[in-house]
């Protein structure tokens, strides 16, 4: 799309140049516009600075990666490791992937595939689209409010890693709908005829040809929005995340938890005084490599996707 | 009869490039008195999306082992008749059919007829190949397979003989594993139409089915329709004349009427009869007007 | 070839072309699990309002218009003065938007019309990973940085957690956003409309400014709209940065609550923390609140949107 312009622009404002004053104005503002884009830049320079000035020496110098990861959390900043907050986030990983994915993408397949377009399932349609608008916080109330203050809470044991990792899938499955529709929108409709014309059922159509060809787009989109949901602090709060307690091994779905974004979000609150900084920032550092990394995953996924479909 | 001026007029380097009359079937009697049972009964089958009436009042007989062609211009609802014979329609939500289609005596469109059952036995061929991302072999023997036609050993065989039907057994017999896409247009719908004829259909149905392609492989689907329609029933849709000329035994005639109030076109036939009356002396002055390239 | 071969002519019978098998039932049960499914969205809809009603109608009718009015809101002390988290999310929010906004608008203008390919490469990795950073990171980075070297240094003498900086932060976190929006509704422009521009010879800023970004400017909205709604439901960078301080703010300079950290600041066994009764029901109606705003604002951004599409 720019390259017809852009030679155009290039050869007006030569003139321009050429002819009278330079074009002062639409230097300046493409320079504005630039400076935006660096500010962004410059933010998350900073940004990465900040989190890794004192955590990156400490995690690979005096305390050491292992020791860190292989801790649970406790009083004195030296022995405080992030164990309890990777179990619990890993652990509500595969809660939120065996419960969100599957309803999310069948959902999906009900909307795209065999609804007609009536207003009960333009209703639905809308009401998927506002509940992914809605705040992360609102979904840690009706945690609250099912799982761990109701009936159900007996089911789930109030406020354990079970209570949470439902939440968090609650939270997720809106989205994960929206990004399966859209990829099983993609399909081609030729790719349908063809299954139906030779003689296939709908779930036939939709098993051999349709989710085949849209599954790299659903795969894509369900680990986005992993990495989305294990990044959420507040829910949590909501749900009675721990910063540190007994227990918290793996398998241990019904009993105390916590996570790694509210681990750092209780360390925040400790005193640097007493040397807390570098653990804050060890446990950003591992947060972050564990979240950039599922979506960097997701994001290579998609661009080869998308390449092999050229 | 000379070449109409105006349409897509694909003359092959054959003899019979000419011919304003079908060929006649080898070693049979003329077309028109082949067999002479009905297959489709259509009686005043009217197609409407929503309220919006799209083709009316449609009144024909398909014989069986015949090539019928339905002719017009665009947008006459040729296609749209075409898919009310496999229930091909049900795919659009607001798309509903009035009027009666007895296939064998059996309205298709009564309470309780399975689509998949018709489907089955009614084949088609779309207007852009549009063969499955899976191996040559896999894309024939997908009918068969979900339908669970074949038993142990018996699914070589019938994506070979659907192959060399489709003529084009002899180009693909050592690749059966390459993917379908990699054909050459005219090659993958060769193999879109083993695809149909794989599940042993009664019928064929082709949607303009050389319209996408050169004149070369039109050729070759021609020639591969006069021959297979000794064991199918053949209805194609097609925009060029010469073809219909070429191919089949009988035509339908469709046009478009303007109704006033609602300012839309809604599809209807003219006239249907054998080919070369059709072509020689319609009775029609529109389908007269259509043939020798008056309009159109 | 096959045992199947097409029944003579007069054979094909009603009874067979009504055939249903296990195929059509397996179809039939997938149709029927997969509606189960989607009306699953709407169960889970329902139960957010109902169990938001339900709390908070229960605190309503416990409190009056005169406690709602009080200075300050602090549950564990017995004050609902809601004033206070409303005020505060008013102030970050507008920080925010004054940063994401025209920087995000900013940063969708330069990508979409301006930008070359190598930018593009560059810039595109840097805004999705930006997007991607968890909240509560972005809370310490406003308080450790953003405090200390910005604000500080502009207004000494304000508490180091306050309004601003949480403001600057959720700024910063939503810029991906309007980037995003801003870039889709800059890029569904019609490349005619930029042709014809350049056509009579408009200098390149004539173009973006006049024609492009007055074309898309439902799509704008809709993505400032949407920033907004983000902004409101932030919860992570208030409560890191925002300081907790219960009384209504004066000024953006003030530490503040927000509705958010106002509902998550009563739990988890602090000295502010309540357990059960009408402390424990005013956060599901701090819940309701933000449930219903940003449901309007999305509701409403939404129909921009769609009016975008229309157009084209």
């Amino acid at each position: 799309m720019t390259a017809i312009p852009a030679q155009i622009t290039a050869d007006v404002v030569a003139a321009k140049l050429k002819g009278e004053r330079a074009d002062i104005a639409g230097v300046a503002f493409r320079f504005l516009l630039f400076a935006c884009l660096g500010i962004v830049l410059a933010a998350l320079i900073a940004l990465i600075a900040t989190v890794s000035g004192e955590g990156i020496p400490y995690l690979f110098g005096e305390r050491g990666l292992a020791d860190f990861l292989n801790r649970p959390g406790f009083s004195e900043p030296e022995f405080a490791g992030v164990y309890q907050a990777l179990v619990g986030t890993v652990s509500m990983a595969v809660i939120i992937a065996v419960v969100a994915f599957p309803l999310g993408v069948a959902a999906a397949l009900y909307l795209e595939e065999y609804a007609s377009d009536t207003f009960i399932t333009r209703t639905v349609s809308v009401i998927i689209r506002n509940l992914a608008g809605v705040p992360a916080v609102v979904y840690g109330l009706l945690g609250a409010g099912i799982f761990v203050n109701s009936r159900l809470g007996g089911a789930t044991g109030g406020e354990t890693l079970l209570s949470a990792g439902l939440t968090l899938a609650v939270l997720v499955l809106p989205i994960v709908v929206i990004t399966s529709a859209e990829a099983l929108r993609a399909v081609p409709a030729s790719l349908r005829e063809g299954g139906f014309g030779a003689g296939a059922t709908r779930w036939e159509v939709v098993r051999t040809l349709v989710l085949p060809n849209a599954f790299p787009g659903i795969l894509t989109g369900t680990i986005l929005s992993l990495a989305r949901a294990l990044g959420e602090a507040a829910p949590l709060i909501l749900l009675g995340a721990k910063t540190s307690f007994g227990g918290g091994d793996w398998g241990d779905i019904r009993g105390n938890f916590t996570a790694l974004p509210n681990l750092i979000n209780g360390w925040a609150k400790l005193p640097e005084s007493q040397g807390w900084e570098p653990n804050k920032q060890a446990a950003i550092l591992v947060t972050l490599v564990v979240i950039l990394g599922i979506n960097a995953v997701g994001i290579i996924l998609r661009n080869r996707f998308e390449k092999k479909s050229r | 009869m000379s070449s109409p001026s105006g349409t897509s007029a694909t003359e092959r380097d054959t003899t019979s490039s000419d011919r304003a009359v079908p060929r006649p079937e080898v070693g049979a009697a003329p077309a028109s008195n082949a067999d002479g049972t009905t297959v489709f009964d259509v009686d005043g089958l009217s197609v409407y999306y929503g309220d919006f009436r799209a083709v009316r009042d449609v009144t024909i007989d398909v014989r069986q082992h015949e090539v019928t062609a339905f002719i017009g211009p665009s947008g006459c609802g040729k296609t749209t008749v075409l898919r009310c014979f496999n229930r091909m329609n049900d795919l659009i939500d607001i798309a509903r059919v009035e009027g009666r289609l007895a296939y064998h005596g059996v309205d298709l469109y009564e309470r309780g007829i399975n689509p998949v059952e018709v489907r089955r036995r009614v084949g088609i061929v779309f207007q852009k190949p549009n063969p499955f991302p899976k191996s040559i072999y896999d894309n024939v023997a997908y009918g068969p397979r979900i339908a669970g036609l074949a038993k142990k050993g018996n699914l070589d065989e019938m994506v070979e003989h659907s192959l060399r039907q489709a003529a084009l057994w002899d180009e693909v017999k050592d690749r059966l594993k390459a993917s379908g896409l990699g054909l050459s247009g005219g090659q993958q719908q060769r193999l879109c139409i083993a695809r149909a004829l794989a599940t042993n259909p009664d019928v064929i149905l082709m949607d303009e089915p050389c319209s996408a392609l050169d004149p070369i492989a039109t050729g070759r689907i021609e020639d591969l329709m006069e021959e297979i329609k000794q064991e199918y029933t053949i209805i194609i849709v097609t925009h060029n004349m010469q073809q219909a000329a070429r191919v089949s035994d009988r035509c339908a005639f469709f046009t478009t009427e303007v109704n006033e109030q609602s300012d839309t076109r809604t599809g209807v036939l003219v006239e249907y009869d054998q080919t070369e009356i059709m072509f020689s002396n319609p009775s029609d002055e529109r389908t007269e007007n259509y043939v020798t390239g008056r309009f159109g | 070839m096959t045992a199947l071969t097409p029944d003579p002519p007069g054979g094909v019978t009603l009874a067979e072309l009504s055939r249903r098998d296990g195929r059509t039932a397996t179809d039939a049960v997938m149709h029927r699990s997969l509606g189960a499914a989607a009306g699953l969205s709407i169960l889970i809809s329902l139960l957010i309002i109902g169990v938001l009603l339900g709390d908070a109608l229960s605190f309503a009718s416990k409190t009056t218009l005169r406690e709602l009015g009080a200075n300050s809101w602090s549950p564990a002390r017995g004050n609902y003065g809601v004033m206070s988290p409303l005020l505060g999310t008013l102030w970050v929010t507008l920080v925010a938007t004054a940063i994401a906004g025209p920087i995000g608008l900013g940063a969708a203008i330069y990508l979409s019309e301006y930008a070359s390919g190598r930018v593009r490469k560059v810039v595109k990795p840097v805004i999705e990973v930006l997007a991607s950073i968890p909240s509560v990171v972005v809370g310490y980075f406003a308080f450790r940085f953003i405090a200390p070297e910005i604000t500080q240094r502009i207004f000494s003498g304000s508490p180091t957690a306050n309004l601003l900086v949480a403001g600057l932060g959720v700024g910063l976190l939503t810029i991906p956003l309007m980037t995003s929006v801003s870039e889709d509704a800059l890029r569904a422009v019609p490349s005619s409309l930029r042709e014809a521009s350049y056509g009579i010879g408009a200098k390149k800023i004539t173009t973006v400014v006049r024609i492009v970004v007055p074309a898309a400017v439902s799509g704008l909205v809709a993505g400032v709209i949407l920033t907004i709604s983000r902004a409101i439901g932030e919860t992570m960078v208030v409560l890191l940065a925002g300081g907790l301080r219960p009384s209504v703010p004066g000024s953006p300079l003030d530490s503040g609550l927000t509705i958010t950290s106002a509902m998550t600041s009563v739990v988890g066994g602090g000295s502010d923390s309540v357990q059960g009764g009408k402390g424990y029901e005013s956060i599901f109606f701090l819940g309701l609140l933000l449930f219903l705003i940003t449901l309007a604002l999305n509701l409403f951004a939404n129909r921009f949107v769609r009016r975008v599409r229309q157009t084209y």
